[in-house]
C-alpha cells in the first residue's frame, strides 16, 4: 500500500511541545479536530502514522483512536501520548496504537520512537486472522466462520467476538468491555454487553455457546468449548 | 462510529454475495412493509436514504407530497438464514425521513425512538421482554373455519408433532438471527405455542417482534402450515397474547428493584406500575387494536379484565413475578393485556408513557389485588375502586380519542389516522349479522 510522508496529528490544536518537535524532526503534519475531518484532508495515499494526544481530551482521543484504526482502510502507524496517571487506559486498548510516549515527553524519545514506528510500519503486516477452536475472524473482511460456517454477525456483535477472541482466557468486567468495545460514546450501560453476549451465544449455536462463559459476578471470558470443536 | 458500521455492512454485503438487500419498515397498523435493492445501491442509502413513495403504506398518507425517504438503521443488518446462500439475502430496518431529512411524523419506529429518548432524558433505559403466543392451523379451507394441526395441551410432549418441529425450527432461525429465546412451549390450547424472548432494549426488542412474526409465518408457510397472530381464532379456548415483561434501568441499576420493600418493588417501579394501572384503559386501544381483541380480553381464559395489580394472580392486569434467586436485574413487572397482533413500536410508547407520567407526577399504588376477581361481584369491585378495561374496539377507541396522553406520545399524525383507520373498522363490523344473531333470533323472533 502506499502511504504519504504526512502524519495526522490530534487534538485539533497540538501543544507547542509537539508542533515545534515535528517541525523539527522534519515530518510534514496536520492536525485533525475529528476523524472525519481526518478523513476529509487525507493525502492521495493515506496517512503514514498518526500521533494522538490524549492528555487534555481523552476521550476524545480514544475515540478518535477508535475511528482511524476500525474504518476501511486503517491507518497503520498510531503513537499516543499519555501523562502517568493515564497508563491504565492503555490496557486491552493494544488494537488502537502501535506505540506510545509518556507525556510531557522529551523531544529526543518522541522522535526515537516515531523513526522505530513508522520504519517498522513499512514492515509485514500484523496477523490477519484471529483463530480459536473453531471459529475464526478475518479481520481483513470482517468476515467470521465457525468451522468453516460463516456466522453472520451485526457490527457490534463481530467486535465484540473480535476483542474477545483476541483475548482469549482473560476475564473482563461489562464496564470493561463497555469501554474497549462500545468505546464511551455509547448509552445503555452494562446491560448491552450482556445483551449482546446472549445474541453471540444464540448465533454460536447451543453446543458451542459456553466459547464465552460467564464469570459470576464478575464479568465473561472466551475460552475453550467445554464440547471441543 | 456510524461510518464503521457502514463500511462493515457494505463489506460483507460483498464478502457474504449477498444479492439483494430488504428494507423493512413497518406500517401505522403494525405490518411489515419491504423493498429490495441490489449491493449497487446499498451505499448510497446508507449514505442518503432511498426514496419511495409512502402513498400506499397505511398510515403514511398525506395531503402535500407522498415520497418519503427510508434511511436503513445500520445496527440491524442481518443475513436472512432461510434464503439459499447462493442467492443471499439480507434485511435492514429503516428509519422514515421527509426528503428535507426531518423526521416522518408517520414512522411507528421513530415514535418509539422519541419516547425512548425521553425516558432517557429521565435517566432511564426501558428494556422489554415479550412472551408471545401464536396459533398454528392447516391453511383454513374455503369455509374459512380454522383447523387446529393437533389437541396437544400446556406444556404436552407432542414429539412427532409437526407444530413441536415447527417451532424448533422457529427458534434456530430466530437465535441465528440473533434473537435469543428464554422459553418455548405447546400452550393451553390445540396447536398453540408460546415463545419468550430474552429481554433487550425496547427499540431492539420492537425490531424483533416484527422479525419474529415474519419468521413464524415464513417457517409454518415453507411446511404448508398458517400461523396466526389473530388475538382470538377459536371460540372456546384461550386466545393469544403478548404478555410483556418490563424494567427501567438507571446506568447498570435496576430501577425497578429495592432491598427494603416487601415486594422488592421500588418507590419508582410503584409510580410506574400506578400510571400504567391509571392510564391502562386509554391505551388499550393501541395494545389491543382489532375488533377481534376483545373476544380476548372476557374472564374465564387467562385474559385480564380487571384494572389490577398482583404478585401471583393472574386474573390481574399486572403481575410482578418473584425472580429468580431473588436477583435485583431480574425484578420487572408483567403488563397481561397486549396481544400479538399490534403494532410493537407504537404499544411499547404508550405503555412507557403511561409508566413514565405515572413517575413524573408522583401517582400512588393502589393495593395489591390478590384475591380471584373473576369471582367478585360489581359492587364488591367497586368497593375496592377496581375498574374494567375496554370491552370492545369502541370503548377503547373513544377513551383513546379524549387522552391527552395517547395524543402526546402518538403524535398528531398517527393519533388522527389511527383513530379514522379504526373508527372505519369498527364501523364494517357492526353492520355484520353474525351466526350467533341468526342461530338465536332467526326462528325465534
Amino acid at each position: 500500500m502506499a502511504t504519504s510522508e504526512k502524519i495526522v496529528v490530534f487534538p485539533g490544536s497540538p501543544s507547542p511541545d509537539l508542533a515545534r518537535t515535528l517541525d523539527l524532526g522534519g515530518h510534514r503534519w496536520k492536525a485533525a479536530t475529528s476523524p472525519e475531518e481526518a478523513a476529509k484532508s487525507e493525502p492521495a495515499g493515506g496517512w503514514m502514522g498518526a500521533i494522538i494526544a490524549c492528555d487534555a481530551d481523552p476521550e476524545g482521543a480514544w475515540a478518535f483512536a477508535r475511528a482511524i484504526r476500525k474504518r476501511d482502510n486503517p491507518v497503520g502507524a498510531v503513537l499516543v501520548l499519555v501523562s502517568g496517571a493515564q497508563l491504565d487506559d492503555l490496557e486491552m486498548r493494544d488494537d488502537l496504537f502501535d506505540d506510545f510516549c509518556l507525556s510531557p515527553f522529551h523531544p529526543r524519545e518522541l522522535e526515537a520512537r516515531l523513526t522505530h514506528l513508522f520504519s517498522r510500519a513499512h514492515g509485514p503486516m500484523r496477523p490477519e486472522v484471529v483463530e480459536h477452536s473453531g471459529l475464526a475472524l478475518n479481520l481483513e473482511t470482517y468476515q467470521a466462520s465457525f468451522n468453516g460456517r460463516p456466522l453472520d454477525l451485526t457490527y457490534m456483535e463481530y467486535e465484540l467476538l473480535k476483542f474477545l477472541a483476541q483475548n482469549p482466557g482473560k476475564v473482563f468486567t461489562r464496564e470493561m468491555l463497555l469501554s474497549r468495545v462500545w468505546g464511551y460514546e455509547y448509552y445503555g450501560g452494562a446491560r448491552t454487553v450482556d445483551v449482546h453476549v446472549r445474541r453471540l451465544r444464540a448465533k454460536l449455536g447451543e453446543e458451542h455457546a459456553n466459547l464465552i462463559q460467564t464469570v459470576r459476578s464478575v464479568g465473561y471470558r472466551f475460552g475453550q468449548s467445554r464440547w471441543g470443536s | 462510529m456510524l461510518s464503521q458500521q457502514r463500511d462493515y455492512v457494505l463489506r460483507t454485503v460483498e464478502e457474504r454475495g449477498v444479492r439483494l438487500i430488504r428494507l423493512w419498515f413497518t406500517d401505522v397498523l403494525g405490518t411489515l412493509k419491504s423493498f429490495a435493492i441490489s449491493p449497487a445501491e446499498l451505499e448510497n442509502a446508507l449514505e442518503d436514504g432511498m426514496s419511495f413513495d409512502g402513498s400506499s403504506i397505511d398510515g403514511y398518507s398525506r395531503i402535500q407530497e407522498a415520497d418519503v425517504l427510508a434511511s436503513p438503521d445500520p445496527n440491524t443488518f442481518e443475513v436472512l438464514p432461510w434464503v439459499d446462500s447462493k442467492t443471499a439475502e439480507a434485511r435492514v430496518f429503516c428509519d422514515i425521513h421527509n426528503l428535507d431529512g426531518s423526521v416522518f411524523d408517520g414512522d411507528p419506529r421513530q415514535v418509539l425512538r422519541r419516547n425512548l429518548d425521553a425516558a432517557r432524558a429521565m435517566g432511564f433505559e426501558f428494556l422489554v421482554a415479550p412472551d408471545i403466543e401464536y396459533f398454528y392451523f392447516a391453511k383454513p379451507g374455503p369455509d374459512g373455519v380454522p383447523v387446529p394441526l393437533d389437541q396437544g395441551g400446556f406444556f404436552d410432549l407432542t414429539t412427532t408433532d409437526v407444530s413441536s418441529s415447527l417451532r424448533k425450527e422457529t427458534i434456530r432461525t430466530l437465535e441465528t438471527m440473533g434473537i435469543p429465546v428464554e422459553y418455548s412451549f405447546h400452550e393451553d390450547a390445540p396447536s398453540q405455542q408460546e415463545i419468550d424472548l430474552r429481554h433487550t432494549d425496547a427499540l431492539s426488542m420492537a425490531d424483533s417482534v416484527m422479525t419474529f412474526r415474519m419468521i413464524v409465518k415464513e417457517i409454518a408457510a415453507m411446511h404448508g402450515v398458517h400461523a396466526t397472530f389473530m388475538p382470538k381464532p377459536l371460540e372456546r379456548v384461550q386466545g393469544s397474547g403478548m404478555h410483556l415483561h418490563m424494567s427501567l434501568f438507571e446506568g447498570d441499576a435496576n430501577a425497578f428493584f429495592a432491598k427494603d420493600d416487601q415486594y422488592n418493588l421500588s418507590p419508582v417501579a410503584k409510580m410506574f406500575m400506578a400510571g400504567l394501572l391509571r392510564h391502562a384503559a386509554e391505551i388499550t386501544a393501541v395494545t389491543n387494536q382489532t375488533v377481534n381483541s376483545y373476544k380476548r380480553l372476557v374472564p374465564g381464559f387467562e385474559a385480564p379484565v380487571h384494572v389490577s395489580w398482583a404478585r401471583n394472580n393472574r386474573s390481574g392486569l399486572i403481575r410482578v413475578p418473584i425472580p429468580k434467586r431473588g436477583s435485583p436485574s431480574a425484578t420487572r413487572i408483567e403488563y397481561r393485556s397486549p396481544d400479538p397482533a399490534c403494532n410493537p413500536y407504537l404499544a411499547f410508547s404508550v405503555i412507557l408513557a403511561a409508566g413514565l407520567r405515572g413517575i413524573r407526577e408522583g401517582y400512588e399504588l393502589p393495593a395489591e389485588a390478590d384475591a380471584n376477581l373473576f369471582e367478585m361481584d360489581d359492587t364488591m369491585l367497586d368497593k375496592l375502586s377496581i375498574t374494567q378495561l375496554p370491552q370492545s374496539l369502541n370503548e377503547a377507541l373513544r377513551l383513546m380519542e379524549s387522552s391527552p396522553l395517547v395524543q402526546e406520545t402518538l403524535g398528531e399524525h398517527i393519533f388522527e389516522w389511527f383513530v379514522r383507520n379504526k373508527r372505519h373498522e369498527w364501523r364494517q363490523y357492526k353492520t355484520q349479522v353474525t351466526p350467533f344473531e341468526l342461530d338465536r333470533y332467526l326462528r325465534s323472533l
